[in-house]
């Protein structure tokens, strides 16, 4: 009974975060789109900065993630398709996974550890610091001043990174491919393509985009409701990663059903 | 220098020395259904030093918070420049909060600028001075506090002291007309504490800025205060000049001013009798 009442507590904490989330991206349009026709302008520049920290940063990781799992997928799956007689087909499932599913997904989750915990905590220390209530004291809204850049910045970054992710996985898995069969670069992108839709492209960026958008909000989020310290950032960075990871896979799941189911 | 503020009006013709700036009627207010405030009345006049006084956890930080507009009471008004903050959306609030500073506890500084751009930031987002004039008016502001050569040291680099003074440079890089402080003394040696005086003082007497400085160090509340009240249990308990205050026959003012453990100010905040609760009843 106790676990029960633990569950749906849990389950009604994680609502009310979802909902102040989505507040803090309907406050995020307004001050994107309403608020510089009516004088307050987007910060380009920090934009920028914040692409460079968040994005250009994780760049090596990501290698190193995609670059593994694509050769660990290859391997596996090259196992299964030789006993049906068609190895030369893991250049297809290669291309159809990580385009639509894992370069997206692995990418999303490398950036929750490494963007969504550095925003929460940094935006969690300045309200500690009292920096937020400084801003909005020289009438400068937190959310345009600090949320609208970085928010935009990784909503840009992660489909970027995410499309470097498709290289390195796929590059991976071509590196089996070639130890294995001896197929050239060119015969296994054909084999790719012939698997490959259209689709699976704008799907694979549609979804990273959101990534991107839930990693940012559940970060900044929670540095915005930060209180009581350095206890309270330690928790907001621990539940930053821990809610974005549960939320991309849930809206991974959603998106991949409605799609394609 | 011109702010940009859209509010239009005149600044110095508007408000003559002596003029009430901020003025809070009967506020209100409670956390969590417990009141902190039960009915304050406050008046500042152009040019004055306020200081408000009271123990921790009796509303006098929440008052200060209402009156820089961070929250708005249960009920009451809180004016200030004659219009009442509390009715204001917050983009409505813009051009008067580019009329007052705040130097807040910790200072606040922008952690990832430079002192620098720590002032210049509300410079740069609310005017159109041009980058050459900005960087005169932040020489012109650290001088003021003394810190001239430090404008290219980051927060970090400072000490609690220098990082206030950097603060109240920063409250005062659009030239306020009111200036609040939190609690300025806390954490600074005697030394740092009687500059920090020295400026709140240098500033209402020089710039006519009014100064409402929240903070229990009685040496300095006497030292800077035009006119002080004292805050207890969510109500103005006594308010005066520093002198009136001094020779004032309330038990609970003098037992505050004086700093004395024992008086009619209750050491003890729980409600339950303690035998009562040592046996678990």
């Amino acid at each position: 009974m106790r676990t029960v009442a633990a569950l749906g507590r849990s389950g009604l904490e994680i609502f009310w975060f979802v909902l102040g989330c989505f507040r803090l991206f309907l406050d995020f349009l307004y001050w994107l789109l309403i608020g510089p026709l009516r004088g307050f302008r987007v910060r380009l520049h920090e934009t920028a900065r914040q692409a460079v920290r968040m994005g250009v940063n994780s760049i090596p990781i990501v290698f190193l993630v995609n670059f593994f799992v694509g050769v660990t997928l290859a391997v596996t799956v090259a196992d299964i398709l030789r006993i049906f007689g068609a190895i030369e087909y893991t250049a297809s499932v290669m291309g159809v996974g990580f385009w639509r599913e894992l370069s997206p997904l692995l990418t999303a989750i490398i950036m929750s550890g490494f963007a969504g915990a550095s925003l929460a905590a940094e935006i969690g220390t300045m309200k500690v610091g009292e920096e937020l209530m400084a801003l909005e004291a020289s009438a400068l809204n937190p959310i345009r001043f600090l949320c609208v850049p970085r928010l935009l910045a990784v909503i840009v970054m992660v489909p970027i990174v995410t499309l470097l992710g498709n290289v390195f996985g796929i590059y991976g898995g071509y590196l089996v491919y070639y130890s294995m069969l001896d197929l050239t670069w060119a015969q296994f992108y054909d084999k790719m393509l012939d698997a490959m839709k259209v689709k699976d492209v704008w799907v694979g960026g549609m979804k990273s985009a959101i990534f991107g958008g839930i990693v940012g909000l559940v970060g900044l989020a929670q540095g915005l409701q930060v209180s009581g310290g350095a206890e309270g950032v330690g928790r907001a960075t621990t539940n930053a990663v821990v809610y974005s990871i549960i939320l991309i896979i849930v809206a991974d799941c959603i998106m991949t059903v409605v799609l394609y189911f | 220098m011109g702010a940009k503020g859209t509010s239009g009006v005149d600044r110095d013709s508007q408000f003559k020395k002596g003029d009430v700036i901020v003025r809070c009627r009967d506020v209100r207010m409670s956390y969590d259904g417990r009141p902190i405030l039960k009915g304050v009345n406050l008046e500042v006049r152009k040019g004055e030093t306020l200081v408000i006084m009271g123990g921790s956890g009796h509303g006098k930080s929440t008052m200060l918070r209402l009156m820089i507009g961070a929250e708005k009471p249960d009920s009451g008004t809180v004016e200030l420049f004659g219009q009442d903050i509390t009715k204001l959306s917050e983009q409505e609030l813009y051009p008067i909060k580019k009329r007052f500073g705040v130097l807040f506890q910790s200072g606040a500084l922008y952690n990832s600028m430079t002192v620098g751009e720590n002032i210049a930031l509300p410079l740069r987002e609310h005017t159109d001075l041009d980058e050459k004039i900005i960087s005169i008016i932040i020489k012109l502001k650290l001088e003021l506090v003394g810190l001239r050569d430090f404008e290219h040291l980051v927060p970090s680099q400072l000490s609690g002291g220098m990082k206030k003074r950097v603060g109240l440079a920063r409250a005062i890089a659009l030239d306020p007309e009111i200036i609040f402080y939190d609690e300025p003394g806390a954490g600074l040696d005697p030394v740092m504490l009687a500059v920090i005086d020295e400026l709140i003082m240098g500033l209402g007497e020089k710039l006519g800025v009014a100064s409402i400085v929240v903070t229990h160090e009685m040496q300095s509340a006497f030292r800077i205060a035009d006119r002080m009240v004292l805050m207890h249990g969510g109500l103005v308990l006594a308010e005066g000049t520093p002198e009136q205050i001094r020779t004032t026959t309330d038990p609970v003012v003098q037992q505050f001013i004086q700093g004395k453990a024992e008086g009619p100010i209750p050491l003890r905040l729980s409600s339950r009798d303690f035998a009562e609760d040592l046996l678990g009843g």
